[in-house]
């Protein structure tokens, strides 16, 4: 199973990608675990600059902005 | 450049809908049509320029580029430049701030970024070429890079490294770095254009109804006070004006979208427009929702010392504009 997770402290751009990402799933059928990271010092593990960041398998896919759901479709059926 | 957009708007209130030029509400609307127009042109194109630029000079870049070589105070000046043309959700701040820092750039240099990043982005150098037109826009651009420099230099000679929050600290000691650089998907222009030109979208869908209202606002405003209203109260000779617009706009959060077109208005009815700059310049530059978030990395004392230098430069600047402009 894919693990995905949306790191951001929770603006509103954050959201948006959260969601993209559970409407991308529910769109293409696939399982994954989703995790909102919010915590700031959590997400400073992770070396990021600018959120929202999305990462599939520990693998930084998106940075920096909102992800639509099709592009995260699109990320996903790879 | 726009006199084909002027045409449009007298045709279309005056001969199409019929309503007098003498009259306030001609005025009001003419002045809706054409800025309303010519700034969500003037958006596009820009937020499309920064995008492209921002492209080739990622957040990722800008840290490598600053870490890299010795700059003897240059760096002051490349953070600021940078900051202008890189675009962040305020709630980024805080992750650049700790990646900054624990990328052994320097505090004050880190600071600078911070501060001219929202102080000139896309959004606002659009809004003050529609409004203001090129030479103020210009001279707004170059004293916002000016004044993050000196507002960076200056907090960086303070000395605020033992005022971070412990936490952050803790983390600066730890002198490996998290991990190696992750990056995303490695893409050529032609295949980024797509997400930079949904990216400019994005952006002016996110402001147009500040801008909208902002203008709408300013149109009843237009037509509605005399010229000359407010210079029998704030002049370019009352020593206090600049001090007080700069104080009110701190707390103030709100973007340019909204502001610069009722600041037009005001200007146009004897504001001094280097007042109504420094007051553009601390609502946008400094609020209390960012510092919040940069409560997190920045102890209460610290918070107090960069909003205090700040704004003291907003202040000498708005005093130079009114002298400049």
């Amino acid at each position: 199973m894919k693990q995905i997770k949306v790191l951001g402290p929770g603006c509103p751009k954050c959201k948006t990608t959260y969601n993209n990402v559970l409407e991308a799933l529910k769109q293409t059928g696939i399982e994954a675990e989703v995790t909102k990271i919010d915590d700031i010092e959590e997400m400073m593990k992770y070396n990021v600059l600018t959120t929202p960041v999305l990462m599939i398998d520990d693998k930084i896919v998106v940075k920096g902005r909102v992800a639509d759901v099709n592009e995260i479709k699109k990320i996903l059926l790879q | 450049m726009f006199d084909w957009l002027q045409h449009f708007a007298d045709w279309l209130i005056y001969t199409v809908l019929g309503i007098s030029a003498q009259s306030h509400l001609g005025e009001a609307l003419n002045f809706f049509v054409l800025d309303t127009i010519k700034i969500f042109i003037l958006l596009m194109f820009i937020t499309l320029l920064m995008g492209i630029i921002n492209s080739y000079f990622p957040i990722e870049k800008v840290r490598n580029f600053l870490t890299k070589r010795k700059w003897y105070g240059l760096d002051y000046f490349v953070a600021s430049l940078f900051g202008t043309i890189t675009p962040f959700c305020s709630c980024s701040s805080v992750p650049l701030f700790i990646g900054f820092v624990k990328g052994g750039i320097p505090l004050g240099v880190t600071l600078a970024f911070l501060i001219s990043s929202p102080l000139v982005d896309a959004v606002t150098v659009a809004m003050f070429i529609g409004m203001f037109g090129w030479k103020t826009t210009l001279i707004y651009v170059v004293s916002g890079i000016i004044l993050s420099m000196v507002a960076g230099f200056i907090l960086g000679k303070m000395k605020l490294e033992p005022l971070m929050t412990d936490w952050v600290k803790e983390l600066l000691k730890d002198k490996k770095m998290a991990d190696k650089e992750q990056d995303e998907m490695h893409l050529s222009i032609y295949q980024r254009f797509p997400a930079i030109i949904k990216e400019s979208i994005g952006i002016v869908k996110g402001v147009s109804l500040y801008i909208i209202g902002g203008i709408a606002i300013g149109g009843l405003m237009h037509g509605f006070i005399p010229t000359g209203f407010f210079e029998a109260y704030i002049s370019k000779e009352n020593p206090f004006a600049v001090p007080i617009a700069v104080l009110v706009g701190v707390p103030m959060y709100s973007n340019t979208a909204a502001i610069l077109p009722i600041m037009q208005v005001l200007v146009s009815k004897g504001i001094p427009l280097g007042t109504a700059i420094a007051f553009s310049m601390a609502v946008v530059g400094l609020s209390i929702p960012e510092g919040l978030l940069l409560k997190k990395v920045m102890s209460t004392k610290m918070l107090l010392i960069f909003f205090a230098v700040v704004a003291t430069c907003i202040i000498i600047s708005g005093y130079l504009f009114n002298i400049i402009l």
